[in-house]
């Protein structure tokens, strides 16, 4: 498999490095060379890089000859590697866009298919000392969204202990997670973000961020979940019940920011990237989801490639 | 020249004279081909990488419905947008500016205080042990410097200032401050070694305190190093990125106080590259806020040259 190469422009140069890299570590290598390792490539979500890794170094021991490699950096960093051709699967957070289909088509002449297997709840987290418990879809516009009139705690009736400026500080991801847009249509309906927000790099450090600081608010996977923080019940509108992201809340979608996890691959998968999807989408590769804070597919709905 | 080099006058004596072999003169001209080739390619490289980002930039420059101004003093950054997608750098080209600036603000007197303690106050000893420190700090990889500002900085400045977050403003100038600290003081020591010591004798001569010296012969003698020393220093806070990414708490906002976080323009191509499809109008876009980058740095270094001259000619 190639690199991802920043641009058609500076290619030259990246391959040259690369193909000078491979040939120093084949000179230093030792000749008595162990059988070739299959090598899957998977990039893509940070809010799934933590269960990939996992999946990876579990089915290295179910299947030794093979070996995936793991890397995030958002969806749509993913996505944009699948649709260059440059990696074998991409992990997601989000559904993939018909553009991204379709280029991906044109690049490599194949088809994204996708496969669910999990699901997360996206937790909204404030400080664990915030004294509010539930949160509505339209309070989180007025907080998020760009034009929204919410800029401080006490509009919404909270008062923070132990604060003077009690400013809500926007604790929000980069444009390339999947998170971030997941967010963006389900809560905000499409409406962009406030300028102003910190947009962090990673799911644990909008949790860490807001942990560390009274008056902030943030949203993450609810695999992320760590003592110094509190997550939100939430609210479709006014008036319905409040929900705890909670696995029964996200099996019968009563939780309004429930979402699926993909996996893409080019084209139906075939030898050792289907067998691992196989893998992913067994009790094994489900336990793995389960004990890293996610959700698991129930077995009457996956769909094996 | 030494007398034996000078042609002899005597013809016969001249033809004596050992000739050099072949080879060595071809050696040597292929020597200095190599030296001239390596000076003119600085300048190949700069035209080509310029040349190369603008030529990615171009097609959304030439696209009817992008405008410049837009782009150039628009302050919302919405290049993924859903519903209605805006290019303004206006936020980041501050954010960039603001971090250099304070930066610049602890750095040049730090930088230029070490540098004439080492230079002229200190004993052999302590200076051999400072340059070895100094050049030390060079060698802290940029990411390892973003980590600091992340986990100890930017706790301590929530404990000093009270902010609600600690990653801001403040925080990312302070680590570039640092960043650029050894190389403003390792030139500025060099220059400041190159003023001769008649210079000092002759100040001393006129009953100028050390001081004086400093301050009214050596800072004047020695300004047009120093300059190039502060330069260095912008473009190296200028162009930082991974450093100031994990800093300054990645919002785009124009700073309104030390305490607010900001977003540069290094910190974003590095965040947003990845994820633009190749070809597409953020991707484009992009690399515009690249070639912006370039001409603030272009413009910095002309002026300081420009600077220089003048101060010379006069």
């Amino acid at each position: 498999m190639t690199r991802v190469l920043p641009s058609k422009s500076i290619r030259p140069l990246p391959l040259a490095l690369t193909a000078a890299l491979a040939a120093a570590a084949c000179g230093g290598g030792s000749p008595a060379a162990k059988p070739a390792k299959t090598i899957i490539q998977d990039k893509g979500s940070d809010t799934m890089v933590n269960v990939a890794q996992v999946w990876a170094e579990e089915y290295a021991k179910a299947a030794p000859a093979v070996e995936v490699e793991v890397s995030g950096g958002g969806s749509g960093v993913g996505i944009a590697a699948l649709v260059k051709g440059a990696i074998d699967m991409a992990n997601a957070s989000r559904d993939i866009k018909p553009a991204e289909a379709e280029q991906a088509q044109k690049n490599t002449g194949k088809k994204p298919v996708g496969f669910t297997v999990g699901f997360d709840a996206l937790a909204v987290y404030v400080h664990k000392d915030n004294p509010l418990a539930e949160v509505t879809l339209e309070q989180l516009t007025e907080i998020f969204a760009e034009g929204g009139k919410t800029t401080r705690w006490s509009e919404l009736g909270v008062k923070i202990p132990g604060v003077s400026d009690d400013t809500i500080v926007r604790v929000s991801r980069q444009s390339s997670s999947g998170t971030y847009e997941f967010f963006r249509e389900h809560a905000l309906g499409n409406r962009d973000f406030k300028m102003g927000s910190r947009d962090l790099n990673g799911s644990k450090e909008v949790v860490e961020l807001v942990g560390a600081t009274p008056t902030a608010i943030g949203y993450s996977g609810m695999g992320y979940a760590i003592p110094a923080v509190k997550m939100l019940k939430v609210t479709s509108k006014a008036g319905a019940p409040s929900v705890a992201p909670t696995v029964a809340a996200v099996h019968d979608k009563t939780y309004p920011l429930a979402r699926s996890l993909h996996v893409y691959t080019l084209g139906v998968p075939q030898g050792a990237v289907k067998d691992y999807i196989d893998w992913i989408l067994s009790d094994a590769g489900q336990k793995v989801v389960e004990d890293s804070g996610y959700v698991p597919v129930p077995s009457d709905q996956r769909a094996k490639p | 020249m030494s007398p034996e080099n000078a042609p002899d006058p005597d013809p016969a004596r001249r033809a004596r004279r050992p000739r050099r072999p072949r080879w060595a003169i071809l050696g040597e001209r292929a020597i200095e081909a190599a030296i001239r080739l390596s000076g003119v390619s600085a300048i190949v490289f700069v035209a080509a990488i310029f040349f190369f980002v603008l030529r990615e930039a171009l097609p959304v420059l030439l696209r009817d419905e992008f405008s410049l101004g837009q782009f150039l003093f628009g302050t919302e950054w919405y290049p993924t947008s859903a519903t209605n997608v805006r290019y303004g750098s206006l936020a980041l080209t501050v954010g960039t500016a603001s971090v250099a600036a304070l930066a610049m603000a602890f750095a040049v007197p730090f930088g230029l205080g070490t540098a004439i303690y080492i230079s002229e106050f200190c004993s052999r000893r302590t200076r051999e042990t400072l340059k070895v420190v100094i050049e030390l700090l060079s060698a802290i990889p940029s990411v390892v410097w973003g980590f600091i500002g992340l986990t100890v900085m930017s706790k301590l400045i929530v404990r000093l200032t009270g902010a609600p977050v600690g990653v801001n403003l403040l925080n990312g100038a302070i680590i570039v401050a640092l960043m650029s600290l050894p190389i403003i003081v390792s030139i500025s020591e060099d220059a400041l070694k190159a003023v001769p010591d008649h210079y000092r004798e002759a100040a001393l001569a006129l009953g100028a305190t050390r001081w004086q010296t400093v301050w009214r012969v050596l800072l004047p003698a020695a300004k047009n190093g120093l300059l190039a020393a502060v330069l260095l220093g912008v473009g190296r806070a200028v162009g930082e990125t991974m450093a100031v990414l994990m800093a300054t708490g990645h919002a785009v906002n124009i700073p309104h106080g030390l305490l607010d976080s900001v977003r540069t323009l290094t910190a974003n191509i590095a965040a947003e590259l990845g994820e633009a499809p190749v070809g597409s109008d953020h991707y484009r876009v992009l690399f515009l806020t690249g070639t912006l980058l370039f001409l603030i740095t272009f413009a910095v270094n002309l002026t300081a040259d420009l600077v220089v001259r003048g101060s010379r000619r006069r």
